[in-house]
Parts: C-alpha cells; structure tokens; sequence
C-alpha cells in the first residue's frame, strides 16, 4: 500500500516536472520568437527609413534646440502668439467636442439597437454590430481628406471625420455598459404598455449615463489630439497653423513654440479635468 | 396633519420642477451650443463651398474608369489609353474594338448608337435621338453645327473650344486636339497591365495556363511568370502596395511592443506598493504625465526632424507616445493588486525577484496583455495617419492619390486594403486576448 502510494506519488511528480518543463520550453521558445521579431522588425524599419538609428539618435535633440533657442531669443513676442492662436486651438476644441457630442449621439441610438435584450429588432443586431465595427476601422484621415475635395478646407470634414469614428468607438462601449443594465425597470415599462423609446429613455439611460458620460469624456481627450493631427494633415483648427509655420521652417519657430505650449497645455488641463471628473461619475454614482 | 400633507407635497412639488427646469436646461444649452458652432464653422457657407461636381466625379470614379482616345490635330496621329496614362497606353493597332483607326481618321463607338469621329476637318458625334453635332476646325477657331436652333445644357461651346458631354461619353475639341472620353465599369488593368502577355485573357484561359499551357517565357513556369506580372504591374503596383501595408503594420507593431517593454520596469518603479521610494515615483509620474501630455503630433514631428522619413520613425513616434500611457496604466494596475498572492510566496522565505515572479507577474499578466493588444490593434490605425505625417507606409500612398485628385480608384482600393487590415488586426487581437486572458 505504501510502496503503491510512493510510486503514484513519484509519477505524479515525474508528470508535473515534464508539464512545468513543457510550459517553460513553450515560454521560452516564445519569447526567442518574439525577440527574433523585434530585432528584424526593427533591422528592417530602419533599412527602409531615410535616416538611420545611430545618426538620428545623436540629432534628436537638434530641432527641439533650435525651436527652444528662437523662442527664447524672441520671447517678448511669445505672449502676442499665444493669443492670437487662441481662436485656431478653440477651432480644434470645437471640432473635438461638436464631434463628441454628434458621434456620442449616434453612439447611443447604434447601441440600444446592437445590445441583446434591448434591441428594437433583434434580427438586426448584427448588422449594427457590422455598421460600428465598419465606422471604426476606417481611419480618420481617409474620410477628412476625401471630404476635404467635396466640402473643401475649414473645419465640417474634419468634425464629421471624427464624429464618425466616435460613434463605432463609442457604440461599442456604450453597447458594452447597456449589456449589464437590470432589465426589470424594461420590463416593468413594457407591462404598462410603454413604447420602445420610452422604456429605453426612462428605463435604460438613467442606469447607464454615469458611465457613458466617463466613456464620452474619454473620448472627447482622444478627439483633442485627432482633431489636432488632423488639422495638420488636412484642414482646420491649430493644427492647420501649426503645418504652416513648420513649412516655413526657420524664422517662424516662435509660432510653433507657441503651438506646442497651447497643444500642450491644453491637453493636461482637460486630461485632469476629465479624469476628476470622470472618477467622481463612476466611483460616485455606485 | 393635513398641513404636513401640504409641506410634503409642496417639497415634492418643488423637486420636479427643479428637476424638470434641469433636464430642460442641458439640451437647451446643448442647442446653444450649436447654434454658435453653426456660426463658427460657417455651415451656412458650406453649401457654396461643397463642389458636388466633385462628388460625382469620385463616386463615378470609385468604381468605373475611363479610357481617352485624342488626336494630334496637327500630326493626326491618335492615340487611345487607360485614364490618359503613359502606362495604359495601347500599342498601335492593338486598341480595343470599339475604336477603328483608318489613316488619320478614328471612328469610336461609344454603345447605343453614340459614334464620334474625329478627322482632319474636325469631330461628328452622333448622338440617338437629338441628331449629328458638327464642330469644325476653320481658320483660327471651331465652328459648331447643331441640329437644333439653340445649345443644348450639356454642349458647351466658345470660339476655341467645344465640349459634349453625353451618358455614354465625353467628346471635347480644340485646334489643336480632340478627345473622346468613355467610361466603363471595373478597374482596368487591375491585375495585368497592357504590356503583359496576359492582359485580356480570361480567367479559364489563365488557368489553363497556369496548370498545363506551354511556357511563355521558357526560362519560367507561367505560373511564376504570372505572378510576377502582377506584382510588379505599372498601373497599381500591387507590390509597393502590400509593402506599404506591410510597413503600417509593422510601425504599430514595434511602437506598441516597444513602448510595453520599456513602460514594464518603468510601471513597477512608478508603484507604490513595488517601489518604496516616494520621490522617483513621483518625478516618474510627471515623466509620464509629460510624454502623454506632449501629443503624438509633437513627437512625430520632432522624431520625423531627427531620423528623416520612413516607418522607424513612425514607431518611434507610437513609442514614445504609448510609453506614457502604459506607464500610467500598467502602475495603476500593479497598485491594484491582491497581496494575498504575494503573501503567500513571501511565506516560503521567497526574495523580492522570486516574489515579483510568482506572486505579481501571474496576477498581471493578462490585464497588462490585453491592454498592449488592445493598443496594438489602435496603433494600427493611428499608423496610417502617422504614416501621412512622416513620409511611411499606406498612409504616405493614401495623402498622394488622393492629393493628385485624380486617381480615386486607387484611393478606393488603399480604402478597401486599409480597412481589411485594420478588421484582421481586430480579429487577430481579440482572439489572442481571449486566448491569453481565459487560456492563461
């Protein structure tokens, strides 16, 4: 009895040792791989770049030097910049938050009709799912410029650009929350013979609109840097006028030192502003 | 008691109302919003500004193309090529049979009846239904020939030039050309283009080709010979195309693995239950704080100054910017652990590495792992934009046929290729997370 307790307990160990073995081998052959990708990922990155690691590396800090030392030299200057770029960075905000507001919007009708138990017509869950999925994968910039050459410049491409994507990102999140929403309150309506858009107005978003407000407000710190970048390579906001003075190069680098503190500044104040806020709506409401 | 009843009810009262003067305030202000942005952005204005002309021509062109046949006025020599490029151009006396070329005369035959030709005196466009439009080259300048007294809206015509535009085509002439447009359905040329032995073979001829025919070229297999002929085609450049891709993918590859594996020792230094010491972890924090807050625009700019362009430069820009935000989150992460689990390897006289090994890195592995994937699979769009600011990937390609304005059926297909990539990313991600995260 002992001697058959010793050898199953020895074979136990025997299968455990080969099984931690095993998951090591795996692990480290992983790992190997994952290197081996980096490495000529990275060899083949630099190959097909125009400057190389060890030449850049050394001239990183050339263009900011030269930025820094004519913004110093005409430092008197800096002030009258920054307020006459204030109105392109209100451009670049308005545009942020006109396309938060519109793709949140759209956001909500898309994900009270993907969410299962909710939906209007649940046949067609799928197809909202496949509309989100589509309005997020494509990228900004494809609709901003093909927009650009049937509304042209100004800020509207840009905005629906954004609004866009804003409403396949958020829908999905959105559609992520409403998932776990009690359904009783919906139920309760319904046996009263309430519509679908009352029950889902007075029984669904009073539940969920601490988080989606979190979500909007996260989305509206994404949309300050995409509307910025997308001013740069398309039309509007301070990103337009940071593209201008870039192409001018030297001689006009205190407008761009005045671009980056407003970008700069900007995108701290509303990142703590949102993130107060957005604890507050989510640890708060509980 | 009644009294009571009535403060109660007053109090009740009071409370819808403040509610009910809330819930009204916030569209309201919503709206007010609005109205001020319709001024701002000049929506009113948009409506001249808007070239629905434009419009049409892309949407056409998104999924048609047309071929141009023009004659030299002054040699008479005619010429019939895809979209008016050099590399579409047919060989003489290989066009396509709906252009006849006799001497210095071409006849086309638009379909349905639409047949111009263009000669040495000028260009006839018969046209079913309205009668033959004659425009002639006399003197300096053209004179037109109309069946009817006045000039119909879709013939624009001055003392040097004539412009037809019908459903089937587009003829136009001046002194010293004339052209004729039309526009048929498809890509052309999309897989060979008009030099190659291939062009204008049917699929089944194409397979039989490839399985039994007689080499073409002898030094190759057909099938080889096929494949390089598509890769390397003039007119979409398939090859340059998946490179393009291929290099997107690999600047959000690197940019995000990069930034994971420099943000991991950082996020540990960052935490406050790994790192007793106060005041690194808060200048590790502004650090972080001072990366994010220095938008990826910025980086990318800069970076682009120092290593010129092409996709490192690219992934150094997702790197840099990513590396603050997982920075951010993988401390938080590691502050929020159980230490239960650490606990209990702390109790077997474990050291602080063994600790770390098997008390931290198994509980934060998957949330860290689905974080990197879920940039990963972001990362890959944003390098298509980061790839129009620094000169790299399918973004550069992208911002270049859609600048020349022209080529909307090339846009049409980094479209379609970049969305592709962006789902498989999607894909891919989503089930190496479920796997990782369930898997373990």
């Amino acid at each position: 009895m002992a001697d058959l307790l010793l050898t199953n307990g020895r074979a136990m160990r025997e299968a455990y040792l080969a099984d931690v073995r095993r998951k090591r081998m795996y692990g480290g052959i992983l790992l190997v791989l994952f290197i081996a990708l980096m490495a000529s990922g990275f060899r083949l990155a630099e190959d097909r770049n125009a400057g190389g690691f060890l030449v850049g590396i050394g001239q990183i800090l050339d263009f900011p030097a030269e930025v820094v030392a004519e913004g110093w030299a005409k430092r008197a200057e800096i002030p009258g910049l920054l307020v006459s770029f204030f109105p392109s960075l209100i451009e670049t905000i308005n545009i942020a938050a006109v396309s938060t507001i519109f793709g949140a919007l759209a956001a909500i009708v898309l994900a009270l009709l993907s969410t299962r138990g909710l939906a209007r017509w649940p046949r067609l869950i799928p197809v909202f799912r496949r509309l989100m999925d589509a309005m997020r994968a494509v990228p900004e910039i494809v609709i901003a410029l093909i927009l650009i050459f049937i509304l042209g410049g100004g800020p509207v491409p840009a905005m629906i650009a954004i609004a866009i994507h804003t409403a396949g990102a958020l829908g999905k999140l959105f559609s992520e929350v409403a998932e776990n929403a009690d359904l009783k309150p919906v139920e309760g309506l319904q046996s009263v013979g309430a519509t679908w858009l009352q029950r889902m107005w007075i029984g669904v978003v009073p539940q969920v609109a601490p988080n989606w407000l979190s979500y909007g407000l996260l989305r509206f710190e994404i949309n300050i840097r995409a509307s910025a970048i997308l001013g740069f390579v398309g039309s509007g906001g301070i990103g337009h006028d940071l593209k201008l003075a870039m192409q001018w190069g030297q001689g006009k680098y205190d407008q761009v030192v005045a671009i980056f503190a407003l970008l700069f500044i900007t995108i701290v104040i509303v990142d703590q502003i949102s993130g107060r806020a957005r604890t507050r709506l989510v640890k708060g409401a509980s | 008691m009644t009294e009571a009843t009535a403060s109660l009810r007053a109090e009740v009262l009071g409370g819808f109302r403040r509610r009910r003067i809330f819930a009204l305030s916030v569209p309201a202000l919503l709206a007010l919003y609005m109205a001020y942005v319709f001024v701002a952005f000049d929506v009113a204005g948009l409506a001249e500004r808007a070239r629905l002309d434009n419009a049409r021509i892309l949407i056409s062109d998104f999924w048609s193309y047309k071929t141009h046949v023009s004659r030299d006025n002054r040699s008479g020599a005619v010429v019939v090529a895809i979209e008016g490029e050099a590399k579409g151009t047919y060989a003489p006396g290989s066009e396509p049979e709906w252009v006849r070329i006799a001497g210095d005369a071409a006849t086309v035959d638009l379909g349905e009846g639409h047949v111009v030709v263009m000669d040495a005196a000028g260009l006839r466009f018969e046209v079913p239904g309205y009668g033959l439009i004659e425009a002639r080259r006399e003197g300096g300048g053209i004179t037109l020939n109309l069946p009817s007294a006045e000039v119909p809206a879709w013939i624009s015509a001055s003392d040097t030039r004539v412009n037809i535009t019908t459903e089937a085509g587009r003829a136009s002439l001046t002194r010293n050309r004339a052209e004729v447009f039309r526009y048929q359905a498809g890509w052309e040329l999309f897989f060979f283009s008009l030099d190659s032995p291939f062009h204008g073979r049917s699929l089944g001829e194409l397979a039989a080709l490839a399985v039994t025919g007689e080499r073409i070229d002898p030094a190759r297999a057909n099938i080889a010979y096929m494949v390089s002929e598509f890769w390397t085609n003039r007119m979409w450049r398939h090859g340059d195309v998946v490179w393009a891709i291929f290099e997107t993918m690999l600047m959000g590859f690197l940019g995000t693995m990069g930034a994971a594996i420099i943000a991991l020792p950082l996020g540990f230094l960052a935490a406050a239950n790994m790192n007793p010491v106060g005041p690194l972890r808060f200048a590790l924090r502004r650090v972080f704080d001072f990366v994010r807050g220095v938008d990826g625009l910025i980086w990318t700019i800069i970076l682009s100054r120092a290593f010129g362009p092409g996709p490192m430069t690219g992934a150094f820009a997702i790197l840099i910017t990513d590396a603050g935000s997982f920075g951010k989150t993988f401390s938080e992460a590691l502050e929020n652990l159980d230490e239960k689990q650490v606990e209990g390897v702390r109790s077997t006289g474990a050291n602080t590495l063994l600790r770390a090994r098997f008390g931290v890195i198994p509980q934060v592995t998957p949330v860290l792992l689905s974080q990197v994937l879920y940039y990963l699979e972001s990362n890959t769009r944003s390098a298509t934009v980061i790839g129009a600011i620094v000169g790299g990937g399918i973004g550069l390609l992208l911002t270049q046929a859609i600048t020349t304005q022209k080529d909307w059926e090339e846009v049409a297909y980094y479209i379609i290729l970049i969305v592709l990539m962006v789902m498989v990313m999607d894909t891919i991600s989503g089930w190496l997370r479920r796997r990782l995260i369930r898997g373990g």
